[in-house]
């Protein structure tokens, strides 16, 4: 199960201090396409490192970063967004999003 | 060699499988980007007879389910050529290559675009084609919804509880969708009906700040908001799969009759892709049924 984000000092630990590529995705539990999106990057996330960020436990976090459609996938590269999509994707147009 | 491979998983393509799977037929669904279709995006569903209250979601995952439960194999690859031979059919996809004796093509529509400069960039930072998804967002927020059908009057209704102020935007003085969500819109003190008028400028670098509206008199005005949904209605999911299939002018796949037949034997349409009048769940699952049990008569034709 990709690792849900609980709050602000996690966040800080895991992407922002992270000189890796890391992949945020943030959700909601009432938004159908986040729900269609969760398994495709449950199979991406042995992979590659991907977070999850519940925008209703973490508003401040959706509104630092400008989250305003969800699902909103966030590349994170040495701590920094590097770029984002919005909505559902395939299996294969994640994976390119991420390389 | 599959007996059934049907391009779509939504409504009609997994109606379809359920039919085609319990008359123990091989049944391969090829699906591009989720199941379920257009239908994820609806939080509630209260018009399908005998599942009230339900979400799409939910409605989407019980669908897959039945089919898998019932047999069906679903692969999410997405077609790219369908090739008609005398005794088969070939279906390639990016990854691999399948041939079977009939095929359902129900492949489904997708949001229509306003096609206005700045609407790509803004998806996602104020532009939505998803109110349910996205409305929480702007809560206390001054929000538009452009569009006249179904979609956008219950867009409406359910960001009228949420956002400060609603603006209803429609080309035409009249709403296509349900009397009765008009009348209950009408008594919302935060939503404002604006007609016969459309979008024509999107506003904001980082995000969106403001919309221009046109009127039919040419008049201008400019909407101070944080989002705009649109729901002006959807067009057929193209593919150049499609090519050899007789469509409309407007790219709906016509049936020949009322089984659901192309203009290619063994293959069939089913769902929101076919030319009809009215696409809900239940009329995809209807095509879906038809399109299936007509597809197995003719199998060995």
């Amino acid at each position: 199960m990709n690792k849900i984000i609980a709050n602000k000092d996690e966040f800080k630990k895991l992407v922002r201090d992270s000189k890796e590529t890391v992949i945020v995705d943030f959700f909601a539990n009432w938004c159908g396409p986040c729900k269609m999106l969760s398994p495709v990057l449950e199979e991406l996330g042995d992979k590659y490192k991907i977070y999850k960020v519940n925008v209703d436990d973490n508003m401040d976090l959706a509104e630092e970063f400008n989250v305003s459609s969800i699902p909103c996938v966030i590349k994170f590269i040495d701590g920094k967004e590097d770029s984002r999509f919005v909505g559902m994707r395939s299996k294969d147009e994640v994976e390119d999003f991420i390389k | 060699m599959y007996d059934m491979i049907i391009i779509g998983a939504g409504t009609a393509g997994l109606t379809s499988a359920i039919y085609a799977s319990r008359s123990d037929k091989k049944v391969l669904v090829l699906e591009a980007l989720s199941i379920g279709g257009q239908i994820v995006n609806t939080n509630k569903i209260d018009n399908y007879p005998g599942l009230f209250h339900i979400s799409g979601y939910d409605y989407s995952m019980k669908l897959k389910e039945q089919a898998l439960d019932l047999g069906t194999e679903i692969k999410f690859e997405k077609a790219i050529d369908l090739i008609k031979n005398d005794d088969n059919i070939e279906v390639m996809t990016e990854k691999n290559k399948y041939k079977c004796k009939s095929c359902i093509l129900a492949l489904g529509v997708v949001s229509r675009k306003l096609n206005l400069p700045n609407e790509k960039e803004l998806t996602g930072k104020g532009i939505s084609y998803c109110a349910t998804c996205d409305g929480m967002f702007y809560k206390g927020k001054e929000v538009a919804v452009n569009g006249g059908g179904n979609t956008a009057l219950d867009d409406a209704l359910f960001l009228s509880g949420i956002a400060k102020k609603v603006y209803l935007i429609h080309r035409r003085d009249e709403f296509r969708g349900n009397i009765k969500t008009v009348e209950e819109l009408k008594k919302k003190d935060n939503v404002e009906f604006i007609l016969n008028s459309t979008v024509t400028k999107l506003n904001g670098k980082d995000k969106l700040e403001s919309i221009e509206v046109t009127d039919k008199e040419e008049n201008k005005k400019i909407l101070n908001i944080d989002a705009l949904f649109i729901a002006i209605g959807q067009i057929p999911e193209n593919n150049n799969i499609l090519d050899i299939i007789d469509k409309d002018e407007k790219g709906y796949i016509i049936a020949k009759d009322n089984d659901m037949h192309t203009n290619i034997p063994h293959i069939y349409v089913a769902g929101d892709i076919r030319e009809k009048r009215l696409r809900q769940l239940v009329t995809a699952a209807s095509d879906g049924a038809v399109a299936a049990v007509t597809a197995i008569r003719e199998l060995n034709k």
